[in-house]
């Protein structure tokens, strides 16, 4: 499968892959989202933007993945089916394919009553996991959902998300395995805190062979503060925070918590790498950028792999 | 049933402007069940907007009615007379009743009362579910009879979501997961194994998405 995209080919070789995140901003200018960039451009495969956050409207995420894309830096669209129908959604990878982007993570998104337009129409005409299928078909078939032939298909190195928190715990491995007939080369999971919760979902995983099948990046947020790790494990759907981890970085002085908070996530990225089923870490240091490079460094994933350029 | 909720008087009362002879017609039927526009609502509502306009010192005359179906034509003629007397319609029925009340009646003012919610069930004593979209394609044989196109809060049809928790949705902790509750029944079906099939994307063509729906059944014709 030869898709131009850089994060295929160091996940091919079996590298340990690394990727952050770039929110959007809330405006119409380009800077923010490549000031973003420039934090993070040299230590990272991918870095992925997000498509309307949480249900804010921001700058879309294709044109700030082309933005990304223009600095050198290799994007992995978000793309959420609560905003969009196929009609628009399959539009949208055709698109996305045309621009250069080569990767897309294929999401539900956020309810749109925790955005800021909460009296939006939740479109929810397909779900992620026929947003894969339908990326997948465009792609191998050449053809919509429908049945419509393309006349050329997109090049798409095709992700979706897990969340090994969330419940019924029972069926966290079948959707994954769901995902991945669906057409799912990549996944990205959840923040990890609870890594006793992530190993059984792992091992459930290997059990059933799907990490041969699909390479799996972890997913680490630093904690900023107690503060921080107090309100996501309250408010943030499908984040679970562990006693111990809130115990710990109270356990420090206001000050310090957030160099805690980093040691706590190098921590959690070389429990990642030694983990047989992982192979990448996905960082998504939200509104904290800057911080990337210094984590990486510390969990000894820089500088990236160099790899040959694609044959085309 | 059909589930609803009266309306603020005061957004009624706006829109029945200058109209001093109101006629209010509530519904036997759904709206009674959901006590929201049954003959007991309809003669509350009636007397509510009596002590309304008396304390805006505005003079109305009121009357009353309830038809045991307002969404089928064969008992509007009953209140012909009163329509006619009447400067407005209040309808207590859903929105399929008032609009009932308006094919028959070209000539008449009608305004709804209530706010239509969805196709529910009385769950207990006064708590009322949505559990069906009307789509036009019945998947519950499929989903161990609960509908996750109605009752998940994204339509999710291979759920569930990553915000499910304890068997709560991430939208609110008043609503129960749907994807949990699948889970949970299928669990006591012993056929969880059903979910490991792709559910490919839905045909909302049969659904008020498509189109208006009209269903025309030659052998109820006359
Ligand atoms: S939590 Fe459950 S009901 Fe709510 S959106 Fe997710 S899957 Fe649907």
């Amino acid at each position: 499968m030869n898709l131009e995209s850089r994060l295929a080919r160091v996940l091919a070789a079996g590298h340990f892959a690394v990727t952050a995140e770039c929110g959007p901003p809330q405006g119409a200018d380009s800077q923010p989202i490549q000031e973003k960039g420039k934090l993070i451009k040299d230590v990272v495969d991918a870095v992925n933007v997000t498509d309307n956050q949480t249900a804010v409207v921001r700058l879309s995420s294709l044109a700030s993945a082309v933005l990304l894309k223009e600095m050198g830096i290799e994007p992995v669209l978000q793309i959420v089916t609560r905003d969009r129908n196929r009609i628009a959604l399959q539009s949208d990878l055709l698109g996305a394919s045309a621009l250069g982007v080569r990767n897309v993570l294929c999401l539900t998104g956020d309810h749109q009553s925790f955005g800021n337009q909460k009296a939006a129409q939740g479109v929810y005409d397909l779900d992620s996991i026929q947003l894969v299928y339908a990326a997948r078909i465009m792609r191998d078939e050449g053809r919509l959902l429908d049945g419509t032939r393309l006349k050329s298909s997109p090049k798409l190195f095709i992700g979706a998300a897990a969340n090994p928190f969330a419940d019924p715990l029972g069926l966290r491995v079948t959707r994954l395995a769901k995902k991945i007939y669906a057409g799912a080369n990549f996944i990205q999971t959840q923040c990890i805190y609870d890594t006793a919760r992530f190993e059984v979902w792992l091992n459930g995983a290997r059990q059933e062979g799907l990490t041969e099948k699909v390479y799996i990046l972890g997913g680490v947020t630093p904690l900023k503060s107690v503060r921080m790790a107090e309100y996501m494990k309250a408010n943030v759907a499908g984040i679970e925070v562990p006693d111990e981890a809130i115990k710990r970085i109270k356990g420090v002085p206001n000050k310090d918590q957030g160099a805690e908070g980093i040691k706590m996530a190098v921590e959690t990225i070389e429990w990642l790498k030694g983990l047989d089923g992982v192979a990448g870490v996905h960082v998504m240091a939200i509104g904290w950028e800057e911080k990337v490079p210094e984590i990486l460094e510390a969990a000894g994933l820089s500088p990236r792999a160099k790899l040959e350029k694609a044959s085309q | 049933m059909i589930v609803a909720e009266k309306k603020p008087l005061a957004e009624i009362k706006a829109s029945l402007g200058s109209a001093r002879r109101i006629l209010l017609i509530g519904c036997n039927t759904c709206v009674a069940e959901c006590a929201a526009g049954g003959p007991k609502e309809t003669a509350l509502m009636a007397s509510a907007l009596r002590i309304a306009y008396d304390k805006a010192g505005e003079k109305i005359e009121v009357r009353e009615a309830s038809l045991d179906r307002q969404c089928v034509h064969e008992f509007l003629a009953e209140v012909g007379e009163e329509v006619n007397w009447t400067e407005a319609v209040l309808s207590l029925a859903c929105g399929a009743g008032v609009q009932a009340l308006a094919r028959f009646y070209p000539q008449s003012v009608i305004i709804p009362a209530l706010n239509t919610q969805f196709i529910g069930t009385t769950v207990e004593a006064g708590v009322w579910a949505e559990d069906c979209s009307g789509c036009g394609n019945c998947k519950l044989a499929y989903f161990a009879a609960v509908c996750p196109l109605t009752r998940c809060a994204k339509k999710l049809l291979n759920g569930p979501c990553g915000g499910s928790n304890n068997g709560k949705c991430e939208v609110s902790p008043d609503l129960d997961c749907a994807w949990q509750m699948i889970y949970d029944r299928l669990t006591a079906l012993n056929q969880l194994d059903r979910l490991k099939e792709f559910v490919p994307p839905n045909d909302w063509s049969t659904s008020h998405s498509g189109r208006p729906r009209v269903i025309i059944r030659e052998d109820r014709r006359v």
